[in-house]
Order: C-alpha cells, then sequence, then structure tokens
C-alpha cells in the first residue's frame, strides 16, 4: 500500500469508528484531544489498529505515539517489515 | 413511567396495542438456523441512539441498555426530572436485570479466535455484567442515590420497585428511577429453549403465547424495558410531579423448592404478605396482573395461588403475556405499566389466546375478551426461577 493510500485508510477507519470528519484529522494534531479518547477508548484505538493493520501496538510504545504522523510512521514502519 | 417494548415505544402505543389485543410475537427464522427448538420471540427493534449519545457513551451499552435509556429518558421526561436536577440530588436506581448474554458470548468468541485480551474492547467489561443497566443507566443521567441492579430471575423488575418502595418509605431516597430490562438477542435464551421451556406452537406466532389456557405449551421469550418513577408522595406533591398511583404493599417470599418449578405455598405467601403490607383485604384488589407464563405447571400453580387467597372473590385475573410473551427480567416492571395503563383508561386487557381453561383457571375469572372496567387498585405477580415470588400492590391517584 502506498504511503498516502495508508493515511487515508487509517484516517477513514479512525474518523468512522470515532465518527470524526476525516477533514479533522491532520498529521500534527494530538490524536487524544482529536477522537476524544480516554484511558477506555485509547483501548479501542488500539484494538481497531491491530484489526485492520494487524499491526499491534504495545501499552509500552503508546507514549511514542503522540501526534496522526506518529501513528502512520508507527505502522507503516510495522507494515514494512 | 416509560417503556420500550414489542407493544409500543410509547405510553399510547402501548395503550392501544393493550386495547385492541395486539400480539408482539412473531417467527424468527435465525432461531431455527441456530437450531432452537421453538423460533418464537416477541420482535423488538433496537433504538438508534447514534446522534442522541456519543460514541464513548454507547459503547459500553449491550442490548438491554438502550431499551433501558430510552424507556428511562421518556420516563424522566414524564416525571418532569431533568439533567440539571438529576445533578443536584441524590436520585436512586434499582433496576432488574439477570443476563448480559450477547455481550459475554462476543467477548468469549474474540477471546477464543484472537486470542488476545485487547480486541475484546473497552465496552466488553461494561457490557458483560448483570449491573450494565444500571452502570450505564447512572452514568448518562447523572444519578447519585443508590445504584444496583437487582438480579432475581424473572421477579427481578418488580423486586426493583419493591425494593424501591421500602428505601422511600424507610425515608432514605425521595426519588428512585426503577424498572426492568431483559435483551431480545437469540444467545440470551438458547439455553432456556434448551429445557424446552418454550411453546413450540411456531406456525401460529400469535396464539403460541396462552396464559391459563387449557392447551398452552410453553412461554414465548420477550424483552424490552420499562421504568417507573418512584418518589415519597409529599416530595412529588412540592415538585409539582404527576402523580400517578402509590405503591401500597410489596410481599416477597422464596419456595425453598425446585429451582425450575414453582409450587403453591411460596406465591400464595407473597400474595399474603402483600395484602398485609398494604393493610388491604382481598374485596380492595380490583385486579390482578398475574405472572402466568403459559407454562403448565407455572400457570397451574399460581392459579391455585390466586384461588386459595382470593377464594370465590372473582377479581378480575389477566396475564398480558399472551400479548408481550414473557418479558423476563423486565416484566415486573412491564407489568406495572400495562396494569396503570387500564386502571387509567377503564378497561382490562383481554387474556389473549385464553380459549378453554382447565381446572384451576376454570376457578378464576379471566377474561378472553376486553372489558370495561373500572379500577383503583391492582396486584401484580412476578415468580422466578429458584423460587423468588414479589407481589406488588398499586392505588391509582
Amino acid at each position: 500500500m502506498e504511503n498516502q493510500e495508508l493515511i487515508a485508510h487509517i484516517n477513514e477507519v479512525l474518523a468512522d469508528e470515532f465518527e470524526i470528519e476525516v477533514s479533522d484529522i491532520t498529521p500534527d494534531a494530538n490524536i487524544k484531544e482529536t477522537l476524544q479518547l480516554d484511558s477506555l477508548s485509547l483501548v479501542d484505538m488500539v484494538a481497531l489498529i491491530e484489526n485492520e493493520f494487524c499491526v499491534k501496538i504495545q501499552n509500552s510504545e503508546l507514549p511514542t505515539i503522540q501526534s496522526f504522523a506518529d501513528l502512520y510512521a508507527f505502522i507503516g514502519a510495522r507494515m514494512s517489515k | 413511567m416509560g417503556i420500550y417494548s414489542c407493544l409500543g415505544k410509547t405510553l399510547d402505543e402501548v395503550k392501544t396495542s393493550l386495547y385492541t389485543g395486539k400480539s408482539g410475537i412473531v417467527f424468527d427464522p435465525v432461531r431455527k438456523e441456530m437450531g432452537f427448538r421453538s423460533a418464537l420471540t416477541a420482535k423488538l427493534d433496537e433504538p438508534n441512539l447514534k446522534g442522541v449519545l456519543s460514541r464513548n457513551q454507547r459503547v459500553y451499552m449491550a442490548e438491554e441498555c438502550k431499551y433501558a435509556y430510552a424507556a428511562t429518558k421518556d420516563a424522566l421526561d414524564y416525571a418532569k426530572l431533568d439533567l440539571d436536577y438529576l445533578e443536584k440530588h441524590a436520585v436512586g436506581l434499582l433496576y432488574g436485570n439477570d443476563s448480559s448474554a450477547d455481550a459475554v458470548v462476543k467477548s468469549v468468541d474474540t477471546m477464543r479466535e484472537k486470542k488476545d485480551t485487547t480486541l475484546v474492547g473497552s465496552g466488553a467489561i461494561f457490557q458483560s455484567m448483570n449491573s450494565t443497566v444500571t452502570m450505564n443507566l447512572g452514568t448518562l443521567f447523572k444519578l447519585r442515590g443508590i445504584n444496583m441492579t437487582v438480579s432475581a430471575a424473572c421477579a427481578s423488575g418488580s423486586h426493583a420497585i419493591g425494593l424501591g418502595s421500602l428505601l422511600i418509605k424507610w425515608g432514605l431516597q425521595d426519588i428512585i428511577v426503577c424498572g426492568g430490562a431483559q435483551e431480545v438477542n437469540p444467545f440470551s435464551i438458547g439455553s432456556f429453549d434448551g429445557i424446552s421451556a418454550f411453546s413450540a406452537r411456531e406456525s401460529e406466532p400469535t396464539k403460541a403465547s396462552r396464559p391459563f389456557d387449557r392447551d398452552r405449551d410453553g412461554l414465548v421469550p420477550g424483552g424490552g424495558a420499562a421504568t417507573v418513577i418512584i418518589e415519597e408522595y409529599e416530595h412529588a406533591v412540592k415538585r409539582g410531579a404527576p402523580i400517578l398511583g402509590e405503591i401500597m404493599g410489596y410481599g416477597f417470599s422464596s419456595n425453598g423448592d425446585h429451582i425450575s418449578s414453582p409450587n403453591v405455598d411460596g406465591p400464595a405467601n407473597s400474595l399474603k404478605m402483600c395484602l398485609e403490607q398494604a393493610k388491604m383485604n382481598i374485596k380492595d384488589i380490583g385486579y390482578i396482573n398475574a405472572h402466568a407464563t403459559s407454562t403448565h405447571v407455572g400457570d397451574t400453580n399460581e392459579a391455585k395461588a390466586i384461588y386459595n387467597v382470593f377464594g370465590d372473590q372473582k377479581v378480575p385475573v389477566t396475564s398480558t403475556k399472551g400479548q408481550t410473551g414473557h418479558e423476563m427480567w423486565m416484566a415486573g416492571a412491564s407489568e406495572i405499566i400495562y396494569s396503570m395503563l387500564m386502571m387509567k383508561n377503564d378497561f382490562i386487557a383481554a387474556n389473549l389466546n385464553f380459549e378453554n381453561p382447565d381446572e384451576d383457571s376454570a376457578k378464576l375469572n379471566i377474561p378472553g375478551e376486553r372489558i370495561s372496567a373500572h379500577f383503583d387498585t391492582f396486584l401484580s405477580n412476578s415468580f422466578g426461577f429458584g423460587g423468588t415470588n414479589s407481589t406488588l400492590i398499586v392505588k391509582n391517584l
């Protein structure tokens, strides 16, 4: 999957699950603030990424993923392995 | 009062369904494909709460919570209780619920298939517990008083109201949101079907639930949710709340007998205790809403218990389950609402499908057709597996 396609796909599934507009998502935006995630719905985001992209985000890795750009990079890197 | 049932989603719709004798029972082909002995069920669509509640509120709600939310929202509106009031006062919550099978099955399926607990999602635990309804309603409506689920099988909703009335009587709460909820999905009652508890009259779904009738062959599962707001009388007067009736008595007992087969003495004791608590005589009761679920033993023993207590008084007795099927954890609450609607509108709905009495039901006054009747006090029975019995008496105001 090309990078832009991957980003569009990630944005689409996140917007759909957390009921926001895709246009609300920008690379530098904070994920928790944009998706209105608390400690519980953060689990749902991790599960969504795992189900959709077969990429498991470990708890210890979560602090490194703050922005959408961080998330795109994390998923992209894992999928290319 | 607020209700979400197979007879309607508003009090007016339900009243009309009771009046016209509408049946909410259908044949569900999905259940047949799943291997059910009986594919009969009440038909109920889930309320669409998207746009009403946020994703982060809905994700914790099991099926029965959605019904309970709809019923409770309407009941609170009816009682003139808004979120501002609820946030500032210690309003309680006692709701009957005794399963949340669909959520449990789905999360276990995910764990078995994926072998990764994260993938069950954050909602699973809050959807899976018996207290899912009270967890969600307490949070959504900002309730600050007692918050507890009453799990007492098919008497859950009735006990919730009865226990609530005691807390108010003892001065511990001014207002309590009471009710009962019941999931309708196939997973919730597959094991019930497995013990042949359901009517097999699949060719005639609307005739399958026939309480007290000689040819009954089992119950039909139903569900939804029903909410009644109970309040200390003077408090309700001062608040300007619409006051519909007064809970006069709450009786209860346990059979201490077989786990599924009811007896006669247990229910009779519940009836007697309720009359004593209400300081009422059998002549004061204008209508009895029976628990009768359309099972052989259950209806027979309830008929005997009612006859033991009421003798030849010939109070009209009906079971609304001929129309609704057995609403189980919800039934004790919904049947208070059905009875209230009849009492307020001067009629008693037909005991649907009561065509021929048996030896015991012949001793009772069971109208097979709707009758016009003015009454100011009714008694409602609810009995459950394990031999739990609950009886309520409500007076018109």
